[in-house]
Order: structure tokens, then sequence, then C-alpha cells
């Protein structure tokens, strides 16, 4: 018997993996089994929900019930109880942040993190099983390669995609359309189509979510890419820090091969495409397209410097087409609902949806898309849920190490490629990182710094010695060692190598650093002149004080103290040594009475 | 290699599987079979598998089979009730596994409630 009456729906991202959900698959199979309703219950493992926080995440179908952060032990119960009786287990029903109801009956479009959202790139991610491409072909999957190579000219295809208004979604914001057609018209024997998912922004995790959830919808955009600009074979370089989704894109091109999908003379139509993985080791500058290019070639992933652009000289010396993979995963939806369908979402200059990855100081990590235009604010309060601890909101980080910090009053920015660089910001991947008042602004500037000066590859001089530089002054202004002109040093160096670097990597590279000086320069200025950090974050300008009129001598804290720095004798005031004080803050966390205080 | 027919009728085979993930409730027939301990007591879970046999049988798209707990009336049981869109809810009462094909026969395909089996017709 084929039909079930019931699908248990098990996330199988890496969030949700992480935190166990493979023991819970097997669990299910488990007590389904001990329940003699094998037959009647399937259980899937599907891509990531987006709800990363509240995971590991279980969907029963068909009442919709969403169970959250789901343990091993509670299985059973739901089996016995939902499964065998159909009664829903109340207590493991997942807490909507926004109304604080638990409400069984609420489908999950109801719940306020996904009400806002709209789903294009992530519309099969944590519905069909990924390893089963039967489930994607019934949700219209391979429809849209069929329409192009059936119903359209290249051109057609080309033309439709450029209709669409997309922009590449890696970062850039390139039109689509535009790239297809430059590689379209160079001539050539041989051209490539590559995907790039060399996803290393810090934060960042579509890419990755999208090819463990969905990966035959990047299969066939590449497969109508290749039909459009005359490509024969494509590359997928993703890299090999993402073991899971290299696994379901491998089964993934084995299946589309088996159906006839991939390979020669594809629905008898004499088109012939095939696709290849290429692992990349994890090097943030292979997420650069000529480093990338250069790491499918078997070559040291550094930059060259353009033009010639890929589409003239790219692979091989042959033209080539990269777009990244949420580009990819809009492709096959635009080509089956036509350019009107998808101009018709968003903004102006940007069509259609964005997939962003919460993280940081936020109640809801996890993914969300939601289409372009949407303010920051929608996407921080309304589905991210705000701040945890009631903690009061700093600044947001979009756009990964090339991006910058937006502070509370750019919040009504309606999110798309232009605003955010009008803001001094940018889109970059999607990575959104919120940060809360006890996150120091020089700290953060001098984490994403301290990153590229670990990822830059050195072929050029201003990345490779000028952001080591600035990080350099950087990390004295955290210690307290700020000099009067510091910031103008800063200001310099960034300028410089944001005008001479060899890549992308370099040009943005400074862009943290000088993002915080525009909104926080305060702060930075705190810590030089004042040696002062406003938020209590940096160490070396804490200090610890013990209040003698509130102390009442009850020693806890010199008892919590793991370096003895407290002294004082039971009922008399207490002292901190500051010369031993490790700053760690347990003495402040221990007092009952408010008498510790730190500035 | 799979010609275009047969990857649509891949996916329609396997749309009926997986689309009670996606259907929405306005097009949708539900069967809730109550199953409550004096629901299974009674023999409702030979109830719920031959209503979902003959639903897979005569390949029916747009139904779900779900349970139910104990609505009071344990006498009655198995309880079904059948519930078609735009329709009022219809309450079977004492179920046998033979009745179920007349129900879907009559009243899921036909919109025809078999009356005799009803609560309105047994009380």
């Amino acid at each position: 018997m084929d039909n079930y009456r019931a699908h248990v729906l098990v996330c199988g991202g890496t969030g949700c993996s992480s935190s166990g959900s493979a023991t819970l698959i097997e669990r299910f199979h488990e007590k389904i089994a001990e329940n003699h309703l094998e037959k009647e219950v399937k259980v899937v493992r599907t891509g990531c929900f987006g709800l990363c926080e509240a995971g590991p995440v279980v969907i029963i179908y068909p009442d919709g019930t969403f169970y959250s952060r789901v343990k091993p032990d509670d299985v059973e119960e739901i089996v016995t109880e939902h499964l065998l009786k159909g009664r829903k287990v109340e207590h493991l029903v997942y807490v909507d942040h926004a109304t604080r109801e638990q409400n069984a009956e609420k489908k999950l479009e109801d719940i306020t993190f996904y009400k806002h959202q709209h789903r294009i790139a992530l519309r099969n991610c944590g519905v069909i099983d990924p390893e089963n491409i039967d489930e994607y072909l019934a949700m219209d999957g391979y429809k849209a390669l069929e329409k192009a190579l059936t119903q359209m000219t290249r051109e057609e295809v080309i033309d439709e995609i450029l209709k669409s208004g997309l922009r590449g979604r890696g970062g850039g914001g390139f039109p689509t359309g535009l790239k297809w057609k430059f590689t379209y018209q160079s001539q050539a024997d041989q051209k490539y189509v590559a995907c790039n998912a060399d996803e290393g922004d810090p934060g960042a995790f579509m890419d990755r979510s999208i090819l463990e959830g969905d990966p035959h919808a990047i299969i066939e955009a590449m497969a109508i890419a290749g039909y459009a600009i005359g490509a024969s074979q494509g590359y997928i370089y993703v890299r090999a820090e993402y073991p899971i989704a290299v696994k379901r894109l491998s089964i993934a091109i084995e299946q589309a091969r088996d159906y006839g999908l991939l390979g020669k003379n594809i629905f008898e139509t004499g088109f012939d495409f095939d696709l290849n993985i290429r692992l990349g080791a994890g090097a943030f500058v292979c997420g650069e397209e000529t480093a990338l290019m250069h790491s499918i070639e078997g070559k040291r992933g550094e930059p060259t410097a353009r033009p010639p652009f890929p589409a003239v000289k790219g692979l091989f010396d042959k033209p080539t087409m990269l777009n990244n993979v949420e580009t990819y995963a809009n492709v096959a939806q635009i080509i089956l609902h036509g350019a009107e369908w998808f101009a018709a979402m968003g903004t102006e200059k940007s069509k259609g949806t964005k997939v962003f990855a919460l993280g940081g100081k936020i109640n809801n990590t996890g993914l969300v898309e939601i289409p372009m235009g949407t303010p920051l604010r929608t996407i921080i309060y309304d589905i991210g849920g705000g701040c945890p601890n009631g903690k009061k909101f700093k600044a947001v980080q979009t756009g990964g190490p090339s991006g910058g910090c937006l502070p509370e009053s750019l919040l009504d920015t309606p999110v798309d490629y232009d605003n955010l660089i009008a803001a001094g910001s940018m889109m970059g991947s999607g990575g959104m990182i919120v940060m809360d008042e006890d996150n120091c602004m020089v700290d953060i500037a001098r984490f994403y710094l301290d990153f590229i000066v670990d990822e830059s590859c050195g072929k050029c001089a201003p990345c490779r010695i000028g952001t080591k530089r600035m990080k350099e002054i950087l990390d004295r202004i955290v210690e307290g060692k700020g000099e009067e002109g510091d910031i103008e040093k800063l200001e310099r160096l960034a300028e410089t190598i944001k005008a001479t670097a060899l890549c992308g990597l370099g040009n943005t590279a400074p862009n943290p650093v000088l993002s915080t000086l525009r909104f926080f320069r305060d702060e930075y200025e705190a810590h030089i002149k004042e040696k002062r950090c406003p938020a209590h974050h940096c160490k070396s300008l804490l200090q610890y004080k013990i209040d003698p009129a509130k102390c009442r001598g009850c020693t806890a804290c010199a008892r919590v103290c793991p370096a003895d720095a407290i002294t004082g004798t039971v009922k008399n005031p207490h002292v901190i040594d500051p010369s031993k004080c490790l700053k760690c803050g347990s003495c402040m966390e221990k007092c009952r009475f408010g008498a510790i205080s730190r500035e | 290699m799979k010609s275009l027919a047969e990857l649509e009728a891949i996916r329609k085979a396997t749309i009926n599987r997986i689309n009670l993930r996606t259907e929405d409730d306005s097009t949708t027939t539900r069967v809730v079979v109550g199953m409550a301990t004096c629901g299974i007591a009674a023999g409702a879970r030979p109830v719920m598998l031959a209503f979902m046999d003959e639903i897979a049988k005569r390949q029916l798209s747009n139904v779900t089979v779900s349970q139910t707990g104990c609505i009071g009336m344990c006498r009655l049981e198995p309880m079904v009730d059948v519930i078609v869109p735009g329709q009022d809810k219809v309450t079977y009462v004492h179920v046998k596994p033979e009745m179920v094909e007349r129900i879907v026969d009559d009243h899921i395909i036909h919109g025809h409630p078999v009356h005799e089996f009803t609560i309105g017709a047994n009380e």
C-alpha cells in the first residue's frame, strides 16, 4: 500500500541534524514498528524548515502539527498518543514567540515566524524528501526544463530571465540575465556553467540549506542555463565542510542521470548536459569567481584581475557562466511562472525575494525568505522576535565581512541591493547578524577584520599587508592602548585598500571598519580617549569594584572568584585586587546585594 | 531514461502520496476515526485500515484519514466522521470494515451519505 494516512516530517538540515534529528528518525521508525503503524505512517527526512532555533523540528501531516525541540524520549509519546490515538501532544507543540500561544491547531503558515515570509527559493525545503526525485517531480520539478527545451528557443529563455529582473544572490547583485546573455554571445567550441556553492560568510547558511533541502532545483536550473548559453558541462563548486549538502547533491545527480534528465539527448531534443561536483577546501577567497574557477581547474585558489570576465574567458579558458546557489533556485520558477510573475514581487530595481540567515542576538535564529523591500524592522522584530532577554538592539550586520553594521535609526530601510549600499552596508549573500547592547562595535569590526586577515590569499599587497596593519590598530584600541590619530589612520588605510586591492574580497575588506566608524564613531572615541568600553565588553578596559556601603561581607564573591582576587573577612566589606582580577564577571552574578559594579 | 509521459505519470502518482503535506482544507474530504481506548477496543483500527485501503484502491487524491479521541459516546464506537467540504459533518456509528466500501463509494465519491449507518438512524 502506497498511501499513508500520516507523514512525519523530521528536519534533516544541518542545524537540526546537529541537535540530534538523526536519532529522532531512528526512534520514530522503531516506535512506529512497535505499534504496527509502518503501513500507515511514513517518516520523511526533509531539508531545513528555517526555524532552526526551535530544532529539532517535527511536523505531522495531515494535521500540520508543529512540534519543536523534540527529544528522543518524546518520540514514544508522539507515536502512541498522536499517531495511534490521534491526540496531539500539547506540551511539545511550538510556542509562538509573538503571541506566546501554544496552539496545536495552528497551521505552519499562521505561525508568526512564517506569516511574513514568501518562499520561492526555499519552496520545497521542509516539504519534500530531498533524496527522492519523485517528490521533486511531484512539485512540478523538471517541468521548467521540459518547457525550456521543448517550447522555448535559447534566446527566449535568456530573455525571460532578463525580463524577470533577477539579480545575483551571491552578493554583487549583477543582473543574472545579462550574465547569461554575455556568455551566450561568446563564441567558443566549449562553454561551461558553474554554480558557486562556496558559502563562506560567517553566519550565512542559505545556500547550504537549499542544497540540502532541494538539490534538484539547482540541477534543473543549471541544465536550463546550459541550454540557454550553449554549454554541455556544468560544475558545482561546494565546500567540503557541507557533507550533508554534498551527499544529497550526489544522490540527486545520480537520480537525474537515471531518469535521463542529465546526460545525452535530454527529452530527445538533442541537448546534452552533465554535471560534476568539485569540492572546495574551505578558503573564503574561493568564493570569488576567478579564484573559484582556478580551484576547479586544480590550480591554487587565487583571484586574477578582470577583465577578461568569465563570460569571455573562464574555466579552462572557455566562456563560463557562474551563478550562486540561491540565484539558480529561482530560475525554474521564473521559467514556469513567467518573468512578470517574478517581477511583480520586490522593489523597483530588486525583484523577487531574498533569503536571509538570521543569527546573533535574536530569538528566532534561522532561515527566512522575504520579498525584497521588506523593512529590516519586520525581519528582526516580527519574524526574528527581537533580541533575547529583553536586551536593547544595537546594530545588525549584513553582507558578511564585505558588508557593514546598521544602527537602530536605519531599521526602517526597505531591504534591497541599492538601499543597503546607500545605507553603508550591502546585501551580500544574506547573513544577518543581530547585535545587542552588550556587543562592542570596535570588537565586532576587529572580529571581521581578523577573519579577513586569516582568509586573505596573500596575492596582493593591499589586502595582505593593509588589513593586517588595520587589525593591529584595532587590537591596540580594544586593549586600551589606542592613540590620538588612530581613527584617521584606519580611514586612510581603508580607502587605500578599497581602491587598490586585486579582487572583491580585498576591495570590501575594510567595510566593517568603515561602517562601524560611520555609525558608532563615539564607541571608538570612548575606547581611545576615555579608555572605556561603553558596552562593557572589552576586558582590558573593564574594572570591577565593590561598593563598601552595599557589601554585607557574605563572602559569596570571594568563594566564586577563580583567581582569588577578592579578599575580606565575614561581615566586613570585601575588596577586589585589580592586578589579579580576570574580569570574568562571576562575582557580579553571585552578589545578592548589587554591591559589585563594572565600568 | 524516462520519456516526458513517464515523468508526468510519476508526478501524478507522487502527488497523491505527498499532497497531504500541501493540501488546503477547502478541497479536502476528511475521514476522522475515533481512536481512543474505547474506539480501539470496539475495533476502530481495522475500520481505519479499511478506509485507507479503499481510498488507495480508488486512487482518491483529496481525502485524508486521521484519528480523534473519545467524544463520549463510547457505546456507539467505532465512530467515523466524514467531512466533505461545503457539506455538514456526517457521523457514522458502529462502523465495521465491510461498511467502508459503501461509505466511500456513496458518500465520499458521489456525495450521498449512507443514512442507515449514521448516528441519526441508530439513536
